[in-house]
């Protein structure tokens, strides 16, 4: 599958976003952040802002931006539907979350359940766009239970490796965020590589027999294509990427995603005041590199079922 | 709405079969489609640099060409291609927008052009190809199984069949209710045993595909004989049941 630079930034900008506002809902209400109206302020701040940007950004896919707004109306059985409609509502509870801790400092009570009901749309939004990519079968690679939890931890990683950073300016030496952070990379690691030993091991029911019913008289092949130019299945679907790239590319997402950001992390848990903050920063600068190459090779990874009326033999 | 419309028996599911036997590949069909389409219910087709190198374009029919088999046993067969009109059409269902709908009426899918954002994601869900996008005005097309011929009182009634269909010159193609079990359609389907593609993502086409018939087993008739055949053949003369022919045998082998 073609990787739209849109979606790309898309779906790891709001799985982060979301994700942060999912540990903010769930952790102030229950006293485990600085009670501080500007720390509220900020994290919300940057929580709103990545999940905004990323919606903004994947209208910028649409043909027809101006006519977004009607992504809102199929939400019965589209998960790009309601994943559109979530990810607004979630911004309802967390806006009254949000004005009640940034000034009034108050994070229990009403303003808490509204942290809490924030929390769980923003988790849902998350799911939400995992299924999107989860629920179309004619791409093996993202029809398999692993697409979602790997949405899900990856966001979440990026969520804590955010929160640990900003949490360091105004407490000196926190310890749960970031033995968290460096738990959920660790986490999400194990997810990413069990994702990817699934795609390498397995592929998809449907073959070139399968797919032009054909193969009685022994194996099918391609002959000549419809067409000697280009055509949109094959740019959108047909995109390919080579062997070598691939195996260089999981190596560098390993390394930036999963690998430093543990490193820093587990640096960032010893340390206190500046070399703890420089330790967290890099570690969200590392993880944020790492995720735009692990979603990029997420699309380009992705191999169509129509790839199989065009010479491929399985996908 | 995108929800699929209530299923109800003997619904009309109105479709095409393709007879892969007859089909030789001279792309036809996918030309009176795209000269019909780029002034029907759909258009138009764009092309971009139509006469050029890198020209492409928008097409509701593409034929492919395979190979079967190996060896004496192999065959070529030409495959046209073009929306199946699935029963379980995942187009729909994940369209966003509505845009996307399966007819009740005769279960042809169509996209209200007004409706659609462009987002592609049907044309992902699809795992025929069947839709293209329409650079030019950022929205999806597909086949309309001609709803503009079809139903169309201006047309002949011989000429109210997709162009596809009425255009191909081995009859290759067929056009019916597939959903009705007495139909010429399905009871043609049903004598040629007419296939489903990728029946295993439960998409349930609408579309047949009649599989080529199994060939009659080799024999190479030109191939010299060898003598001992001949020679066979002078024995058994006697075996001649003309009886003229024997006679004229009889005194030639004196």
């Amino acid at each position: 599958m073609h990787p739209a630079l849109s979606i790309v930034f898309f779906t790891t900008a709001s799985g982060a976003g979301f994700a942060l506002l999912f540990l903010l809902g769930l952790a102030a209400p229950l006293g485990l952040l600085p009670q501080s109206g500007w720390f509220g302020f900020v994290a919300l701040a940057t929580a709103f802002i990545l999940a905004a940007a990323g919606l903004v950004s994947s209208v910028f896919h649409l043909g027809r931006p101006e006519r977004a707004w009607r992504a809102f109306s199929q939400w019965r059985s589209s998960w790009l539907s309601r994943e559109g409609v979530m990810s607004v509502l979630t911004f309802v509870p967390a806006a009254i979350f949000g004005i009640g801790w940034v000034f009034f400092g108050e994070t229990g009570g009403l303003i808490g359940l509204c942290g809490f009901l924030a929390a769980i749309c923003a988790a849902v939004t998350i799911a939400c766009t995992g299924m999107i990519y989860a629920s179309l079968k004619p791409i093996h690679q993202w029809h398999n239970r692993w697409v979602v939890p790997n949405y899900f931890m990856l966001g979440l990683m990026a969520g804590f490796l955010l929160l640990d950073l900003m949490i360091r300016f105004w407490v000196v030496r926190p310890v749960g965020t970031p033995l968290l952070a460096l738990l959920t990379v660790l986490a999400a690691w194990w997810s990413k590589e069990a994702y990817w030993r699934f795609i390498d091991t397995n592929s998809a029911p449907s073959t070139v027999a399968s797919a032009t019913a054909l193969g009685s008289r022994g194996p099918v092949r391609m002959l000549e294509p419809p067409h000697t130019q280009d055509n949109y299945l094959l740019q959108e679907m047909g995109f390919r990427i080579a062997r070598k790239h691939k195996t260089r590319l999981r190596l560098i997402a390993r390394i930036t995603a999963f690998l430093l950001p543990a490193l820093l992390s587990f640096v960032a848990l010893l340390t206190a005041g500046g070399t703890g903050l420089i330790a967290a920063a890099l570690a969200v600068i590392s993880a944020a590199l790492g995720l735009v190459i692990e979603r990029w090779l997420f699309f380009a990874e992705a191999k169509h079922t129509v790839t199989l009326y065009y010479g491929a033999v399985a996908v | 709405m995108t929800d699929l419309p209530a299923r109800y028996p003997g619904q009309t599911q109105l479709g095409l079969v393709i007879d892969l036997d007859l089909c030789v590949g001279c792309h036809a069909c996918a030309t009176a489609c795209k000269e019909w389409n780029t002034g029907g219910h759909m258009a138009p087709l764009p092309d971009f640099n139509a006469y050029g190198d890198g020209a492409w374009g928008v097409w509701f029919n593409r034929i492919h060409s395979f190979e079967e088999g190996e060896g004496d046993g192999a065959r070529t067969v030409h495959f046209p291609k073009s929306c199946l009109h699935c029963e379980d059409a995942a187009c729909v269902t994940v369209c966003p927008t509505g845009a996307s709908y399966k007819r009740a009426e005769d279960g042809i899918v169509l996209v209200n052009e007004s409706l659609c954002i462009g987002c592609k994601l049907c044309s992902w869900a699809c795992p025929y190809g069947a839709r293209e996008f329409d650079a030019d005005e950022g929205v999806m097309k597909k086949c309309t199984l001609c709803i503009d011929r079809i139903y169309n009182a201006n047309l002949a009634p011989e000429e109210r069949q997709p162009a596809c269909v009425f255009v191909c010159p081995t009859k290759a193609r067929f056009f019916g209710d597939l959903g009705d079990p007495n139909s010429a359609v399905s009871e043609l389907v049903a004598a040629r045993g007419g296939k489903d593609l990728m029946p295993e993502l439960g998409y349930r086409p609408t579309n047949k595909y009649l599989p080529p018939r199994r060939a009659r087993p080799y024999v190479d008739d030109l191939a010299p004989q060898p003598l001992t055949a001949l020679l066979a053949e002078a024995q058994s003369a006697a075996d001649v049941a003309n009886p003229l022919l024997r006679w004229v045998d009889r005194l030639l082998s004196r």
